[in-house]
């Protein structure tokens, strides 16, 4: 006691604050000890975790509403992205570094012609090894199968240039040097008929294209786009005996190919700086990327998915609000008998919050497996190009997450309700 | 000694205004360390928000009540959220979280104090549930125990932490007068035991016998108290 005083001089016995009396042995201080950070949090979690799991038929429906609104989710970010691939998939299956193409062209099923001068003159870079002119055109294909039409989009050029890579192309380029022959592109919608297997029954048969009979000489890989429902590759020539009124002097895109080891960005800038501006200099992911931003902002597509998006999350909100909230309202006795004892409202805050956090793993493990399996059955029937990414499934879940947290914010407001002093 | 209980002048009213209706009048009473009172009187005299005054459940409005050392008039919430962990509370209803075992219950209790482990809570939530004859069902939902027993579960949660103090409320209103009697026979005795004082509202005369001394209330004001 005196060394307490001797170093404590403020010590209550000497201010005179407390009463001098012996305290009574019943009024003993509480405890100093504290529950650790550890049980802070593992408690609350524990006890939402016992809480959820004693109601099987309640704990499967919260279930059920997290996993569909992380399916929607899911669905409409997968197509959103698979939409705006396969937007691009013409452009981005050529093999070129460098491409030209005009100022005015916004998307490559509606280009804009430049004079052709333009893609021989890169040539006098030192960089560039292989200028290849491209035309573009959509015209009339007549399915094999039942003759109905539809709009194809062709694709022509020197078949002999390394500057394309469509998947295949290799082992068609000489067929394709042949007087009017052309090769389909295998990934086209199935609406052009069963061209492909017919061509891998009986080998080449005669297609009619934009009013000409063609040879459907071999069969390349590119995918249908936005702009274009399925492709055709030809030459140049065999491109101008359909497209009758097209001069060989104006192209619609040029793809170029530099020297290996040549730095592509500074190659670009030299062309920007050298070429007139009736033409644009640019990248091979600069040209996807400006092909992908006229679908994002010129049409309402990247808003729909988003929209989409946004009321999944918003339905799944709902759901989980709803499955706390009535958890709350249902135990609001036993929640103010634990506010009674001494639990304070900081637990049953993270109580509400674990259980909600919980939904969200225990919905979202099954939601990314049934997406999985969905992105399969429906890429298959839709040829669009859905795949499961690491990058999505981490985006999809922060989504869920906050989706929850938000829930379990709104249904934490219920806790007021849980007075003790009602217990009386 | 110091009475765990000191109540000085109490006043509390419900409602505001024209509306405000007085429940409790210059209230005055002692509990002495390791004594039972029983609070009774007829419906509407105030023994409940008394308890909960006492039990820091509620905001004080006029007077002094001193519980376990603690000034409750101006105490803060977390001040009164520690107190409330220091006494036990038996409710009418037993109030056990359904999706619990009997002893997941009672350790419920220990949680708060920090002191133990989880295997230490456990294992004395199991002395207390033996202690209070229900040594063979601790692993039990609440569901599937007799009133009773799940009231006897309530008793051993109350005791739990070693409280200074435990406010019961009418623990025998929903049981049989076997059970009834059992159960306030077994509090007595394990509080007792602890040296901690009863404050219990009852209306049941088969428990009277338990009592140290009676307090009668009637329209917000204690009226006898006999021994």
């Amino acid at each position: 006691m005196n060394e307490t005083t001797r170093l404590l001089p403020w010590a209550p016995e000497r201010t005179g604050e407390a009463a001098p009396v012996t305290p009574a042995p019943i009024t003993k201080p509480p405890k100093p000890a504290r529950p650790g950070l550890g049980a802070l949090l593992y408690l609350p979690l524990r006890l939402a975790w016992r809480q959820l799991r004693a109601e099987r038929a309640r704990l499967l429906s919260a279930m059920a509403g997290v996993m569909f609104a992380c399916v929607l989710v899911f669905m409409q970010l997968g197509f959103r992205a698979a939409l705006f691939e396969s937007a691009t998939a013409l452009l981005g299956g050529m093999r070129a570094d460098i491409f030209l193409m005009h100022p005015l062209t916004t998307a490559s099923f509606r280009p804009e012609g430049f004079p052709r001068s333009r893609a021989y003159q890169t040539l006098a870079d030192p960089d560039v090894v292989e200028a290849v002119p491209i035309y573009l055109a959509q015209t009339t294909w007549r399915n094999p199968a039942d003759g109905s039409r539809r709009s194809i989009q062709l694709v022509g050029f020197d078949s002999d240039a390394g500057a394309l890579r469509f998947d295949g192309i290799e082992a068609v380029a000489d067929a394709l040097k042949r007087p009017d022959t052309i090769a389909f592109d295998r990934r086209s919608r199935p609406e052009f008929g069963p061209a492909a297997a017919m061509f891998e029954a009986q080998g080449p048969f005669d297609v009619q294209l934009g009013g000409r009979m063609m040879e459907l000489a071999g069969l390349v890989s590119i995918g249908a786009s936005f702009g274009a429902d399925g492709n055709a590759v030809l030459s140049e020539t065999n491109f101008r005996r359909i497209m009758l009124n097209r001069s060989a002097s104006v192209i619609d895109l040029a793809a170029l190919k530099v020297r290996a080891g040549a730095d592509i960005p500074t190659v670009v800038a030299r062309l920007r700086a050298t070429l007139p501006p009736d033409v644009m200099v640019m990248s091979r992911p600069e040209l996807v990327a400006h092909e992908r931003a006229y679908w994002e902002n010129a049409t309402p597509i990247g808003f729909i998915f988003a929209f989409g998006s946004l009321m999944g999350l918003i339905v799944g909100m709902v759901i989980v609000y709803q499955i706390l909230f009535s958890d709350i309202a249902n135990h609001i006795r036993e929640y103010a008998t634990l506010k009674a004892i001494g639990y304070s409202n900081g637990f049953l805050s993270r109580v509400v919050m674990g259980a909600a956090l919980i939904l969200a793993i225990i919905g979202f493990i099954p939601g990314i497996i049934m997406s999985t399996w969905l992105y399969g059955v429906v890429g298959g029937a839709t040829f669009l190009p859905l795949r499961m990414e690491l990058e999505r499934g981490l985006t999809v879940f922060g989504l869920i997450f906050g989706m929850c947290v938000i829930a379990g914010l709104l249904a934490m407001r219920k806790l007021r309700d849980a007075d003790p002093a009602d217990m009386f | 000694m110091l009475a765990p209980v000191a109540l000085h002048g109490i006043t509390f009213a419900y409602g505001e205004g024209e509306l405000r209706r007085p429940v409790l009048r210059d209230v005055q009473l002692d509990v002495a360390p390791g004594e039972i009172v029983l609070l009774t009187g007829p419906s509407g005299s105030g023994k409940t928000t008394l308890l909960t005054l006492i039990g820091a459940l509620r905001a004080m409005q006029e007077g002094s009540a001193r519980v376990l050392g603690l000034e409750l008039a101006g105490a803060g919430e977390g001040a009164r959220v520690a107190l409330r962990r220091r006494i036990g509370f038996i409710f009418q209803n037993h109030n056990l979280l359904g999706f619990l075992t009997a002893r997941q219950n009672v350790a419920m209790a220990l949680e708060m104090q920090g002191t133990l482990d989880e295997a230490d809570r456990l294992a004395r939530a199991g002395e207390l549930l033996a202690s209070v004859g229900l040594a063979d069902h601790t692993e039990k939902l609440p569901a599937k125990l007799s009133g009773g027993q799940r009231q006897r579960v309530a008793v051993a949660r109350a005791l739990a932490a070693d409280p200074g103090l435990v406010l019961a409320d009418e623990p025998t209103a929903a049981l049989d007068k076997q059970s009834g009697s059992e159960v306030v026979h077994l509090l007595r005795d394990l509080a007792k035991k602890r040296g901690a004082p009863i404050l219990m509202v009852t209306h049941d005369p088969r428990i009277l016998d338990i009592a140290d001394r009676i307090v009668t209330m009637e329209d917000g004001r204690i009226v006898s108290a006999a021994a």
